[in-house]
């Protein structure tokens, strides 16, 4: 079994998990969103809600399905590629994804079929119900899978059996709720509302450029800003302790995401950018605040921070794909801190209709949340290397007995077919997104799937007229 | 108080039932794509599509149950199973991602339609060709050394295993077009009976050449079916099946219209039980046994009372969602 192996099965996991995270990224925050324009549309009556809900189902139809069915493969990449990880950890991690398999994803298959198709025969209160359903089941979902990774990155609660598998001690709750999991899991659902946000925000700004008095754009804009004006900040407080739990857990994965290669005993800088440069264990043209770092982490100016320098080589990540991804993620983190605050100024002028240049950058800024998701789990996984269970099973000796080629195949193809089948369904999101929202409130009394008599075919289509 | 050998068995049939639901249910709509291209493009295409597509979601959850739990009751086995069998799972995901994006894709984009509905179909077939080959793989024994796969690549590809990838294609395929028969009505319906009355007489073939095969690939499985006294036993459930089949074409003769469906779901669940007779209490035949896989009893136990609580509910929830689309799916007024 050679590094070229190992290489190979490590790129198929970041390639299927990165793809696969985005859709419920995306998932997770339009769900609740869904949730939020039904119950509006339940106690006020009013038809943007209905047109604006019947808007978002289609969208969420088409990332539902892709996020199902990366998910799928996901559940198999434990086995396919990482068998002794599987074998060892299995008693383990496979109870919590078990959980999630019975009180998440069969929740939201189940009442999915009702979202999407269901409303003329179940009533809009079942209906709503459906609904409520499937997004409970997405936050749901998001707890089991987050302490899940967290177990890896901060595993508590185990010994180590006669057969090398890690086993539960004792009582569950300390493996569940794992020391980095409260902060980790606020960080991801945040993440997913902020992401969400951005995009209703992007597509509302969108169409505001073209038509500024178009009632379905003005309210989802108005309120995808409002919720930016929350999470955006609410996030960066989120990081900021999550940050200083890992300090205290995995303080090897600070150093690389700040580029301390020396330690600092009476202070350590902030670097805000450089290129780091492994080999000489050094971060090139950095610029640096002195002692922001050691306030930032310790609240305290003058606080010692330890650097790689004081870490065993076998036991350091690679640096600069941490030092830049945490970047990337802090960087876009207060971009979208910035447009929440431009988006709030227009908002107390009574501009929020007529700011094009806010619409413009909310377009700009419509993807970023996803591409800070991604920063940031590349983060916190390759800031967790060279282990899967953190401190106890190197990601070395977690791979399965297989050749190269084989891997190097199945590689080769999940990278062909994702990007036909997830390329194809990026290009129908953005076509559904780059429809107008119906203009008026002229809308129909109850929230229109289909003629009388007609069943199950794409999601809340047919009275509309704009169907296909 | 449950010692861990009968936890093992308990999960044994918990991930059992799982997988059997999977069969059952993702069976009949991979079915439905593997006859996708002798359904008429239009009305009886979108029908058999939309009849499936607000279930297709919660069939194929059965499977990543059947999966997640094995890995979390039996890790060694998951561990040892999806290396061995590895190109097979590959195909097998990459074909259900096809398919799976086709019930949004095909009409989200009409001019590329008749695209998605041949990666529908091409996807159902591999996923289950794929499915099929490694129930082969599995029953004609896998190379274990110690707590590993050691075998090669393409251990799994032998004319028996390539038996149970056709066979499954035909019960899946039969299973479809059972559905369809409840599902629609007039032409269509004739024509998905037609289909079921050609399918049951290959899948009862395909059923008896597995059936036939199974003991000459070990000794042990010959003991296990023919040695007296289990026998007397074990001979009720070909007879048993015999008598599904016989009522299979009967219920078509009639012109039943839910029947079939539920007789083909008993014939599936005689040759599920066939299966178990001649695996148990092995999860690798001949290799390793539940309980040499198990998961330490706190692993089991802890799920065991999540498992005893939610799959009822889970059952409950699932029945209904199919209640509110019970009937036949018709295709008049849309658009």
């Amino acid at each position: 079994m050679g590094d070229e192996a190992l290489l190979l099965a490590r790129a198929q996991f970041a390639f299927t998990v990165s793809f696969h995270f985005i859709f419920p990224a995306f998932s997770i925050g339009t769900a609740s969103f869904l949730m939020v324009l039904e119950a509006l549309w339940l106690k006020t009556g009013r038809g943007v809600y209905a047109n604006l809900y019947r808007y978002w189902l289609k969208i969420f139809a088409v990332a539902f399905g892709m996020g199902v069915v990366s998910g799928l493969v996901m559940a198999y990449q434990f086995g396919t590629n990482w068998s002794v990880f599987s074998d060892r950890a299995g008693p383990i991690v496979g109870p919590l994804m078990a959980y999630e398999v019975m009180t998440a994803f069969f929740l939201e298959a189940g009442f999915l079929g009702v979202m999407l198709f269901g409303i003329n025969k179940v009533g809009p209160k079942l209906h709503f119900f459906a609904t409520l359903m499937v997004a409970t089941g997405t936050l749901i979902s998001a707890t089991w899978i987050v302490s899940t990774n967290s177990w890896m990155q901060t595993p508590a609660g185990f010994v180590i059996s006669d057969k090398g598998q890690f086993v539960p001690a004792g009582s569950w709750l300390p493996i569940i709720f794992n020391p980095s999991f409260p902060y980790r899991v606020v960080h991801v659902v945040i993440a997913a509302y902020l992401t969400t946000s951005l995009v209703v925000a992007g597509v509302g700004g969108w169409h505001l450029l073209r038509d500024r008095s178009n009632v379905g754009a003005r309210k989802m804009f108005s309120m995808a800003m409002w919720m930016v004006a929350i999470a955006a900040p609410a996030q960066i407080l989120a990081g900021d302790q999550h940050g200083l739990n890992t300090l205290e857990h995995q303080p090897v994965k600070i150093m690389a995401m700040e580029g301390h290669y020396q330690s600092h005993p009476h202070g350590a800088p902030l670097i805000l950018f450089g290129i780091p440069d492994p080999a000489a264990r050094r971060i090139d043209y950095a610029i640096e605040i002195p002692k922001m770092s050691s306030l930032i982490l310790k609240h305290d100016l003058n606080a010692p921070l330890g650097g790689l320098d004081s870490v065993p080589a076998d036991r350091i990540p690679p640096v600069p794909i941490v030092f830049f991804s945490f970047r990337i993620m802090v960087g876009l983190g207060f971009a979208m801190l910035g447009l929440a605050l431009f988006g709030l100024a227009m908002r107390v002028r009574r501009k929020l209709y007529d700011a094009p240049w806010l619409y413009r950058l909310a377009v700009l800024m419509g993807p970023t949340g996803f591409v800070a998701v991604i920063a940031g789990w590349v983060t916190t996984e390759v800031g967790r290397q060279p282990f899967t269970v953190y401190g106890y099973l190197r990601t070395a000796q977690s791979h399965s007995p297989l050749q190269a080629s084989a891997v190097a195949a199945s590689l080769g193809s999940f990278v062909i077919v994702y990007f036909i089948v997830f390329g194809s369904g990026t290009y129908y999101l953005l076509r559904l997104m780059a429809k107008p929202p119906a203009p008026h409130e002229t809308e129909p009394a109850a929230i229109p799937q289909r003629a009388a008599g007609i069943t199950p075919a794409p999601a809340f289509e047919g009275v509309s007229g704009d169907a296909h | 108080m449950l010692t861990n050998p009968d936890l093992a068995t308990v999960w044994a049939c918990i991930i059992a039932f799982a997988i059997f639901a999977y069969v059952v249910m993702d069976g009949f709509d991979l079915g439905i794509g593997i006859l996708f291209p002798t359904l008429e493009v239009g009305a009886e295409r979108d029908q058999a599509m939309n009849s499936i597509a607000p279930v297709w979601d919660g069939n194929e959850t059965w499977l990543v149950m059947g999966g997640g739990g094995l890995m979390a009751a039996f890790p060694l086995a998951y561990a040892v199973i999806l290396p061995a069998t590895y190109p097979l799972v590959i195909a097998m995901l990459l074909g259900l991602v096809f398919r799976g994006v086709a019930f949004e894709y095909r009409w989200r984009d009409l001019r590329h339609r008749p695209a998605w509905d041949l990666a529908f179909c091409i996807g159902s077939v591999v996923a289950t060709f794929a499915q099929g080959v490694m129930l082969g793989a599995v029953l004609q024994g896998i190379h274990v050394v110690g707590r590993a796969y050691a075998g090669g690549s393409f251990d799994w590809l032998t004319p028996f295993s390539l038996l149970t990838g056709v066979s499954l294609l035909i019960g899946y395929a039969m299973l479809g077009a059972s559905w369809l028969i409840g599902k629609t009505h007039g032409a269509a319906q004739d024509h998905a009976r037609r289909l079921a009355f050609t399918l049951g007489i290959l899948t009862i073939l395909a059923l008896s050449a597995v059936s036939l095969a199974t003991p000459f690939l070990a000794i042990d499985y010959w003991h296990r079916w023919f040695r007296m006294p289990g026998v007397l036993f074990t001979a009720q459930v070909p007879l048993m099946t015999a008598i599904a089949s016989f009522l299979f074409f009967w219920s078509l003769k009639r012109g039943r219209e839910r029947l079939p469906f539920v007789i083909a779901l008993v014939m599936f669940g005689l040759g599920f039980l066939g299966l178990g007779i001649s695996m148990f209490p092995y999860v690798v035949p001949r290799a390793l046994t539940i309980w040499d896989t198990a998961a330490p009893q706190s692993s089991q136990i802890f799920m065991l009372v999540g498992a005893v609580f939610i799959l009822p509910l889970i059952l409950t929830y699932t029945g209904w969602a199919y209640y509110v689309f019970r009937g036949k799916t018709v295709t008049e007024g849309y658009h």
